[in-house]
């Protein structure tokens, strides 16, 4: 390894890139915007669903039973209608998603001990709104049916059970607290696998490689002179999004900072691996691009950052290891949210580890120094 | 060392096709030799298995004294480059460039200054140093990348097509240059098309269809090639004439260049027929490498 030539390399990156001001103001531009659109904007907690109510018995054990729906946060009542077939209409055009349905004899059965049976009829062609209307409209009918049990059976004392949930780390369920961290870690792969992937392609694309490959420099000197600049633009990144994070969405960082900016070196490693190895099988920057893409996809979709990997069928879930942000979803989460160190983490950095020096040891083999 | 490049049978197929069939060339430490030959000859695929770049199928090769397939590491560190295709980077100087690579070649800090500067003024660009290289015209980018691939002061360099797209005086300039390199005793080997340049060579290697059909000097081709009497003619409507002088059996070879025919003959005699058929004087030339080229050609089908 001749240390001139890797300079000689790193200097031309630096001088190149500062050059291409599109391609920089973008680097920074990239998490910037996500953060803030992504931020704002991904909730995984719904509220204030639209709610359509037809009140076939009108009385006031119907209208206190609905004021529970409504006090929750979670349905709106939108609009108050007198027929099935007008609930099938407000919910098939899309003006309300959920749609509750007391029948005439309610508060005739209610007062007669007989289970009062109430009908919620939920959209469920958006699964995410569903399953959160599903279960706060069970759990609002527990706790409604508990209370006129008590009342009825005059109990005093203690209920049987008492379960006392205590969601640590993220006690107010704050979306950006557990989005802003995982998107940083989207945007770094992405621009490092995309920006390494093309930055080979484009030299050979200008026949700029060929007048390398003449030269004495040996694949794993070009490699880190290429490399390096590319780590530095990602710890760039990464102090853009962290500062956006912290300063918007008031993100905690509970843990060490410094082993954040350490391990994330590995992340940023494997990414970099990966680029190289796409720039190694494209033949031209569009093909680059595709490439990049078809490996991002399942980055966001497979790695957790949008699904919980434990909801994934075994297959995917195993699939989802072989995915660098999966590994690196659980430092930056447990950093910054947790508040945990190093110790814990060992595995991920290895598997991070591993990973990079597979792709970088695969792409600088495959990186001949010959021609067709 | 007797030879600065010397091959054995050097072949090179891409699948079926073989882009070059058994060369075997013998270059002298300080000569300028210039390949010539239609598009697809093989000139391109000779350079670069001479560079170490692409691998011979078959034969093999010393390149100063080094393996062609076993040392081409060390090869590369003695020999310049300048490809087809413009091939430094568009978003530096002039300088960056020369700096760039001045660092890849390893040239030790203190020189490259100096070195630098003498390569521009080499090239005649000592004007341009801060020049963005997209805003150079042609030529300009040309003796950039030749500034650049003599940097190191190889011992062998090569030049693929170096001045197609370049002006005429451009070209000059550029070969210019080239004679100084070899008279300072570099070897030089440089593809081309015109055949003005390859006269300035000392030893043209004439490639056809993947073979070297001859090395010689340029004089030495032109008696050994062209045995007959030379004449030019300009007819009024060449394009009618050419077909029924070939068809002569007293014509050796016929062939048109720009306004004129040239027609080889193989005697006295036959230059009075061809007056006599024509009714124009016929002119007595001396053959050019074109004419040369044109009957390997022939020979060789």
């Amino acid at each position: 390894m001749n240390m001139n030539r890797i300079a000689a390399v790193l200097k031309k990156e630096f001088l190149q890139m500062r050059r291409d001001r599109m391609t920089l103001a973008l680097i920074f531009m990239i998490p910037l915007v996500q953060l803030i659109l992504f931020g704002y904007a991904i909730q995984t907690e719904v509220k204030h669903i639209p709610t359509v109510v037809f009140d076939q018995s009108l009385s006031s054990s119907s209208r206190d039973m609905l004021a529970s729906f409504s006090t929750s946060g979670y349905f709106d009542v939108t609009n108050s209608v007198n027929s099935f077939q007008a609930i099938t209409e407000e919910i098939d055009s899309g003006k309300a998603q959920v749609g509750i349905v007391f029948p005439p004899d309610y508060n005739h059965n209610l007062e007669k001990g007989i289970t009062a049976p109430v009908q919620v009829i939920v959209d469920a062609s958006d699964n995410m709104v569903a399953n959160q209307a599903i279960a706060i409209a069970n759990s609002i009918g527990l706790i409604k049916s508990q209370q006129v049990l008590t009342q009825k059976m005059q109990l005093s004392g203690q209920p049987p059970y008492d379960i006392r949930v205590r969601p640590w780390y993220n006690p107010d369920g704050i979306t950006a607290y557990y989005m802003v961290p995982a998107i940083l870690g989207i945007v770094v792969t992405m621009t490092m696998v995309i920006i390494t992937a093309v930055a080979i392609v484009r030299e050979r694309e200008r026949g700029t490689l060929e007048q390398l490959i003449v030269t004495p420099i040996k694949p794993l000197e070009l490699m880190i002179g290429k490399i390096l600049p590319y780590v530095v633009l990602g710890y760039l990144q990464i102090t853009v999004a962290l500062l956006v994070g912290v300063l918007l969405f008031k993100v905690p960082i509970r843990g060490s900072l410094l082993q954040l900016y350490l391990l994330t070196l590995f992340f940023i490693t494997a990414s970099l691996g990966l680029g190289l190895m796409i720039s190694n099988l494209a033949k031209n920057q569009m093909q680059a691009f595709q490439m990049s893409f078809f490996v991002m996809l399942p980055s966001i979709l497979l790695s957790g950052f949008m699904f919980p990997r434990l909801a994934m069928p075994k297959f995917i879930y195993y699939l989802s290891y072989t995915l660098p942000l999966t590994y690196y979803l659980d430092i930056i989460r447990g950093i910054v949210l947790k508040g945990i160190g190093y110790q814990y983490l060992m595995g991920q950095v290895t598997a991070l580890l591993v990973f990079s020096i597979v792709m970088l040891t695969i792409s600088t083999l495959k990186f001949q120094k010959k021609i067709a | 060392m007797e030879y600065a490049i010397k091959t054995l049978d050097l072949t090179k197929k891409f699948g079926d096709f073989t882009a070059v069939k058994s060369v075997n060339l013998a270059i002298k430490p300080g000569e300028i030799c210039g390949f010539l030959g239609p598009n697809g000859a093989g000139k391109s695929t000779v350079m670069r298995m001479l560079c170490g770049i692409l691998e011979p199928s078959s034969g093999s090769g010393e390149i100063l004294g080094y393996d062609l397939v076993q040392e081409s590491e060390a090869i590369k560190k003695r020999i310049g480059y300048m490809s087809q295709k413009f091939s430094l980077y568009d978003d530096l100087t002039v300088a960056e460039n020369m700096e760039f690579y001045a660092g890849i070649y390893d040239i030790p800090y203190r020189q490259r200054r100096v070195r630098i500067q003498e390569m521009l003024e080499l090239a005649q660009l000592s004007g341009q140093r801060r020049a963005l290289t997209s805003d150079l015209s042609v030529g300009f980018k040309q003796r950039l990348a030749l500034a650049c691939a003599i940097i190191s002061r190889p011992e062998i360099l090569f030049l693929d097509e170096p001045t197609s797209g370049v002006s005429p005086t451009s070209r000059r300039a550029f070969f210019d240059i080239i004679h100084d390199l070899a008279q300072a005793g570099t070897t030089v080997i440089v593809s081309t098309h015109f055949m003005d340049e390859a006269e300035r060579c000392h030893n043209i290697a004439f490639m056809l269809q993947g073979y070297l059909l001859a090395v010689d000097t340029p004089d030495r081709l032109k008696e050994k090639v062209i045995k007959g009497i030379m004449v030019r003619l300009q007819l009024p409507d060449p394009m009618y004439w050419l077909p029924r002088l070939s068809a002569q059996p007293w014509v050796l070879e016929a062939s048109l260049h720009g306004l004129f025919i040239h027609v080889l003959l193989a005697n006295e005699e036959a230059v009075e027929r061809l007056y006599e058929i024509t009714g124009h004087n016929p002119q007595r030339i001396v053959p050019n490498l074109e004419d040369v080229f044109i009957s390997l050609a022939k020979q060789k089908n």
